[in-house]
């Protein structure tokens, strides 16, 4: 296959797909590709917290101010997307209280607005916390729903300039003429065929890949260091507010609510490998323990799922401690690299995406010749319907409203129907011709319940060949994978009423169903 | 009102409504030993129907295993602590010829164990091996073996079985197998449950109805394979009734658990049980188990009030996770009811290997009870815990029954030799 366009964006993130969101407002048509898919690396494996900055307010101003303003404009531009939960800080006994007694202070330099209350009026607030809290402040932080974001800005960029998204597309290596490069040679992951894209301008919007992407094009400027961190999702949701522990930044100092559940983390341990990133049983004992000191439930409560992202880190020198490195982005123009339409976006968090994409944009639209200002702080990010899924507790209201009663729900334990599956696969960002079952669980509450997708994984692969979506093995291999992949977040909770679930899951997909046993097909990795 | 406790004195009390308990209360009854089973899940609703044996070596070398009573021969020598290996092939013979004889009896019909795997159809188009299964599946599997032309039927508004999928993963060893969705007869817009189906097919005036499209949907073939709804009580009849008002032979494929298969099961025991004279506490959870020298004492509570079971032996067949009989925790693997030791992995982080459908299985599987060659649980120094405590089951360490397609195989056998310990030690 070969691509024709005026700018190649590489990675799916929530940067890469603001990026692109911003170039097309502008009129620039791009072509957005990922390895794997949307949000799959530290834009999906986050807490999900849309920062007030109060976070950083002790170690990073920069970052902390930034997080202010973004917060502010991104609660304008896509409500859809975003909690208004408010935040507490709490400190429990033992606890720093110097640092407890600067914090005021720390906000006031950053312009955050910080509310002390006294622990009672906390508990009063939010009934799960420790009655071992001594201090509480009250802050603006929310939540964002990073896939819903993702999945707006390609669609948006979509309608503006017929932009396009590739999933697993893989940058294998590009062509290279005086200084500035041609072509990027990729590979569709999924068939393993090759894929040739052509245009004048190319972003690397990799995240913690980021450094490796610009090895690819003799760029040795970008330096990262990868800190992983992981994560835990409780059944149920514990808190109204996103709680942050009143301390300098550590592990499991943050419990953040999303829709339905709440997302407890995070660790932070340095890693070489980047390409195997899953939760380990000590990362997620370290979060539970450190989260009952705040939210004691937090040791008893059931948890359905963990996972991990990576943090890039931009590698300044300094100390050693990981969360001591900047959280600012850096955008390489790699013009000391002599290279002269390459350029590389990374660092930076969720909350501040949109104005790194804003920065990437205003580079890229200047090289291109086009004067056209930005406009993602100012145009609302219209909502599609394909996109609609993603949202907590949505699919029921969707599910009701269509009155069918032929519409059946195929995820019981997040009541998604069919009709959003039909949906997903005709017409979201980056459907396809036999996607996989975790691409349509990306763009839908599917398989995010209790069940983790045990059975609902069966029933919308039974739809799919239903609707001759699949017409051989390949739905087979689908679920297997599909269930492998869902395994990597359910392997290191499986205790208490998980464990007959995963017994329950075992006995089913390998017992009766034999998804152990099916071959390898050809032609996959 | 003071709720007045009911006492029940028994000989065995068997504690699990699984495969284990029932076969258990099967063989108790066989030998006229004073049984009263209790049990909580329902679990058996979990089971297709099919009985294994063993379909798969474990844990290697994994191959489809055609003659279950040859790789028992070799599990002996790969695997001599696993349940299977203690167990002679001729007591294996003998549990699974005593339960289907009496499954025959009460009204569901088994084809006989034999010397030779069945290759059995699933809902998803694969094929699994089993030993026995019930009648009303049988012809699937010869239809499959000899490829005749089949036609798989599937209903409007009954979700996760999909005649299109089966086919689509059959139709490379089985050229003539096609599909048909249907309605079910006078059904509503929405979705259908293979359970009200079922006990809507025990009554003529449906199965007319039923007939008449399966005739139509056959269209010229002499199979037809339909999901598990042939009836709660009287599966056999129902399917008869059906090959005589529509000419065609038919056959169910199960559908995924809980089914109808399960329901046929569990349903028949409560009715058969209590008519044989054993007392069954089925859908309640023993809160208390006492042991004393030569007698134990179960607490538990029923609908009618709280109930005391003094008896003079206990079968423990309580199961897994999903049943109960063992609870993982933050900290390690506990056995649910005397807090036995659990042979289990060192930490949690060994539970489970990388990938989910590895095809050795996970370590937090072989889990479980240790027990002598009496099947008496062991204490933590090895030792008899108790002289009248047996096991049985999928509780029992050293044994993956999911990957091995073992379940039934094991909980047949162990509560076989379960049972023959403990009329020994009732005979004492």
């Amino acid at each position: 296959m070969h691509i024709e366009t005026e700018v190649l964006i590489i990675g799916g993130g929530v940067t890469g797909t603001g990026v692109m969101r911003d170039l097309a407002l502008r009129g620039i048509n791009c072509c957005l590709i990922d390895r794997a898919d949307l949000c799959s690396g530290a834009s999906g494996g986050n807490h999900g917290l849309l920062h007030s900055g109060c976070r950083y307010v002790s170690n990073d101003l920069h970052s902390a101010m930034e997080c202010r303003k973004e917060s502010a404009i991104l609660k304008t531009i896509v409500p859809q997307c975003i909690e208004d939960t408010g935040g507490l800080f709490v400190a429990v006994k033992g606890d720093d209280l110097l640092f407890a007694e600067k914090f005021p202070e720390y906000c006031e330099t950053a312009s955050i607005l910080c509310e002390s209350l006294t622990p009672r009026q906390a508990r009063e607030l939010e009934p799960l916390l420790s009655k071992d809290i001594i201090q509480a402040f009250r802050v603006p932080d929310a939540t964002i729903d990073p896939f819903r974001l993702a999945l707006l800005n390609v669609a948006d960029a979509g309608r503006n300039s017929d932009s396009s998204y590739y999933p697993h597309t893989e940058l294998l290596n590009f062509s290279l003429e005086k200084g500035t490069i041609t072509t990027a040679v990729c590979r569709d992951n999924k068939t393993g065929k090759k894929t040739t894209i052509h245009a004048k301008q190319f972003i690397n919007a990799g995240g913690a890949w980021a450094m490796e992407i610009a090895c690819l094009a003799g760029c040795e400027d970008v330096s990262l260091l990868y800190s992983k961190g992981s994560l835990l999702i409780s059944h149920d949701r514990l808190t109204n507010h996103v709680i942050n522990r009143l301390r300098p930044p550590g592990d499991g100092d943050i419990l953040v609510p999303g829709g339905t559940v709440s997302v407890l983390g995070t660790t932070s341990v340095r890693t070489d490998n980047l390409n195997d990133i899953r939760p380990t049983v000590p990362e997620i004992d370290k979060n539970v323990l450190e989260g009952a000191a705040m939210i004691p439930a937090l040791a008893t409560t059931r948890y359905i799922r963990a996972f991990s992202g990576v943090r890039p880190l931009l590698q300044s020198g300094g100390s050693g401690d990981d969360r001591e490195a900047t959280r600012g982005f850096a955008l390489f123009d790699h013009e000391g690299q002599n290279i002269s339409n390459f350029c590389t976006i990374t660092g930076g968090k969720l909350t501040t995406y949109r104005l790194m994409a804003e920065k990437t944009a205003d580079l890229v639209a200047r090289r291109l010749n086009n004067s056209t200002p930005c406009r993602t702080h100012l145009n609302l990010l219209v909502d599609d319907e394909s996109c609609r899924w993603t949202e907590p507790g949505a699919s029921p209201k969707y599910w009701y409203q269509s009155n069918d009663p032929d519409n059946m729900i195929l995820c019981e334990c997040e009541m998604v129907p069919q009709s959003a599956i039909d949906e997903i696969i005709s017409g979201a960002p980056g459907y396809e011709k036999e996607m996989t079952l975790e691409a349509i669980a990306l763009r839908s509450r599917a398989g995010k319940g209790p069940c983790q997708g045990s059975f609902c994984g069966i029933r919308i692969a039974s739809h799919l060949y239903d609707r001759d979506f699949y017409t051989d093995q390949t739905g087979l291999t689908h679920m297997r994978n599909f269930f492998d992949e869902r395994f990597k977040g359910t392997r290191t909770i499986t205790w208490g009423a998980q464990a007959a679930q995963m017994e329950l899951a075992e006995a089913m997909h390998c017992g009766l169903l034999g998804l152990d046993m099916i071959d390898e097909p050809s032609g996959e990795k | 009102m003071v709720e007045r406790t009911r006492n029940i004195s028994t000989d065995l009390a068997v504690i699990g409504s699984g495969l284990a308990g029932f076969a258990a209360s099967i063989f108790a009854l066989n030998r006229n030993i004073r049984t009263t089973q209790v049990g909580d899940s329902g679990a058996v609703t979990y089971t297709t129907g099919y009985l294994d044996l063993l379909g798969y070596h474990f844990p290697e070398p994994m191959d489809l295993l055609d003659d279950p009573w040859r790789g028992l021969q070799q599990l002996k020598e790969l695997h001599p602590s696993h349940p299977l290996s203690r167990i002679s092939g001729n007591d294996i013979r003998d549990a699974f010829g005593q339960v289907t004889d009496f499954l025959n009896e009460c009204g569901i019909h088994y084809s006989s164990p034999g010397g030779k795997n069945l290759q059995a159809l699933t809902p998803a188009g694969t094929v699994k091996p089993t030993l026995c299964m019930p009648e009303t599946m049988l012809p699937g599997v010869n239809a499959f073996h000899n490829k005749k032309s089949a036609v798989i039927v599937d209903f409007k508004g009954l979700k996760g079985f999909s005649g299109k999928q089966v086919v689509a993963n059959l139709k490379n060893r089985w050229p003539g197998l096609t599909t048909c969705r249907i309605e079910f007869p006078d059904a509503r817009p929405g979705e259908l449950y293979p359970e009200p189906m079922a006990r809507a097919l025990e009554t003529p005036y449906n199965r007319e109805k039923l007939a008449t499209r399966l005739i139509e949907a056959a269209g010229g073939c002499n199979y037809l394979g339909l999901p598990a709804i042939l009836g709660i009580h009287k599966p056999d009849k129902v399917r008869r009734e059906l090959e005589r008002l529509t000419g065609l032979t038919i056959f169910e494929i199960p559908t995924m658990p809980p089914a109808v298969p399960g329901i046929r099961l569990r349903e028949m025991f409560q009715q058969i049980f209590p008519q044989k004279g054993l007392t069954l506490i089925p859908q309640q959870k023993v809160k208390k188990l006492i042991l004393h020298k030569t007698r134990a004492t179960l607490e538990l509570t029923d609908n009618l009030g709280p109930v005391m079971i003094e008896t003079k032996c206990v079968l423990l067949a309580t199961g897994r996770f999903l049943s109960g009989g063992l609870q993982a925790g933050f900290h390690g693997i506990r056995e649910s009811l005397l807090d036995l030791p659990v042979a289990q992995p060192e930490s949690r982080s060994n539970w489970y290997k990388k990938r989910y459908t590895d095809r050795n299985g996970h370590p937090i599987n072989q889990a479980g009870i240790e027990v002598d060659s009496s099947f008496r649980p062991l204490d933590d120094q090895k030792k008899v815990f108790s002289k009248n405590l047996f096991a049985a089951g999928s509780l029992l360490a050293h044994q993956d029954w999911i990957r091995g397609r073992c379940g039934a195989g094991i909980a047949l056998g162990t509560a076989f030799k379960a049972v023959e310990a403990a009329a020994q030690y009732l005979r004492k």
